[in-house]
């Protein structure tokens, strides 16, 4: 399968790319790693025609430690944040969630801020850093601003990206020991999750965030809201969809979803609580 | 465009549609078809060279990406008229059926021991999952990898 026809062009930093998108108008898409975009335009299910390739904008690829919290280039590949010795001993839950996305070749092409920006509901890194409390950096032609995560999924493959501006960091807030637990329910290696469950506790905060549960990541906020009021994990797990507009697909039924939905998030706060 | 890309060793310069995914440009413009395209949507990884050094599946990379870079497809592997060490070992430990994922999964192999030298045989299993065998030969494949491994 071979995409729709389209001009390249490629970009040597941020300014560059911002610049080029502001030409080129609504048909224009940045290509990051290419493996959420590339597959969806092989189909024709996307027929931008202009890429803006900012793949070799290095300056944008890095991990640090910035105090309280992570800092973590857009154009950081799934293979490095998996990797990273600094999130794996600040961020565990990320740098394993990381690891679960498609699989090998993919991670090493695949980018989280191209994640982040595709706003794909089903992908890991979305809904996990949804649950971090992560905020998102963005840049346009006026400057940088920041979103939370909470505030950036607007619908399916929706976000409060404006047309022009290109997710740059995400900031992650170190963990500080909290327990964590990733899950991922699917049929075969390297698929989507048919719900997946990003969790963290750390005495009488939490976060939790849901995969494939509705038409963007989901915020489990009753759950967390139980938890802090004395419920135990069984109690607090039964709210597990109660934020979640969850969709039947050839996968799973709406009624499926919610099940599966109680079953990890109680699993994950088990494994989050050790 | 004009894209070079160094395959095998060899620079191969040609003049391509940006939409030109990065297997077709290996197998019609530097006519090396050892590369499969299996499901061509990046689930299968039949199409596995490397990149740079690293396993990718190069039906999901415009050959523009990977213009100024260095692909080694399974051609490249022999040195001497010797077959690779993974190639030996598939061939020794009957790794291969119909042969059709063989040139993804040497490859993926081959990146994966990059990575990761000595795997357990959960570790292949897992480093592997981004390659279908629809012969469901993998008990095999598992085994030549780790027999390469010991080499």
């Amino acid at each position: 399968m071979i995409p729709a026809a389209f001009d390249y062009k490629r970009a040597g930093s941020a300014e560059e790319a911002i610049a080029l998108i502001g030409q080129h108008g609504d048909e224009a898409k940045f290509l990051a790693g290419g493996h959420s975009l590339i597959p969806l335009m092989k189909l024709r299910l996307a027929q931008p025609t202009v890429l803006v390739d900012i793949g070799r904008v290095k300056d944008l690829s890095y991990v640090k430690d910035a105090g309280n919290h992570i800092a973590i280039g857009a154009l950081t590949r799934h293979m490095d944040v998996e990797k990273s010795p600094v999130l794996k001993q600040h961020v565990p839950l990320l740098a394993h969630a990381a690891s679960h996305v498609g699989d090998a070749q993919v991670r090493h092409r695949g980018t989280i801020g191209g994640s982040i920006a595709h706003a794909d509901p089903a992908s890991d890194l979305p809904a996990t850093t949804l649950a971090l409390g992560a905020t998102y950096v963005v840049q346009g032609p006026n400057g940088k601003r920041e979103i939370a995560a909470k505030d950036f999924y607007r619908g399916f493959l929706e976000s409060a990206l404006a047309p022009d501006e290109m997710l740059v960091e995400i900031k992650v807030p170190k963990m500080n020991g909290a327990g964590w637990s990733f899950q991922k329910f699917n049929r075969r290696a390297q698929d989507w999750a048919i719900v997946g469950v990003a969790a963290w506790r750390n005495n009488g905060t939490s976060g939790v965030a849901l995969v494939n549960m509705g038409s963007t990541p989901v915020l489990a906020a009753a759950v967390s809201a139980a938890l802090s009021s004395g419920a135990s994990v069984a109690d607090a797990a039964n709210r597990a969809a109660d934020d979640a507009e969850p969709q039947s697909d050839l996968n799973a039924s709406v009624e499926y979803r919610t099940h599966l939905a109680k079953v990890l998030v109680r699993r994950a706060l088990e494994e989050a609580s050790k | 465009m004009k894209v070079s890309i160094t395959i095998n060793g060899t620079v191969q310069s040609h003049d391509v549609e940006p939409r030109t995914l990065l297997v077709h440009y290996i197998r019609e413009h530097a006519h090396l078809t050892g590369t499969n395209i299996g499901c061509d949507t990046s689930s299968c990884g039949a199409c596995t060279v490397h990149l740079d050094g690293e396993a990718v599946k190069s039906c999901t990379i415009l050959a523009a990406q990977a213009d100024g870079g260095s692909v080694t497809t399974i051609e490249g592997l022999s040195k001497n008229g010797e077959m690779h060490p993974m190639q030996k070992a598939f061939m020794e430990n009957h790794g291969l059926q119909c042969g059709y994922c063989t040139p993804g999964m040497v490859m993926a192999a081959i990146g994966l021991l990059n990575e990761n030298p000595k795997p357990t045989d959960e570790e292949v299993r897992l480093g592997l999952e981004g390659n279908l065998c629809r012969c469901t030969g993998y008990h095999n494949i598992v085994k030549s990898v780790l027999a390469a491994a010991k080499k």
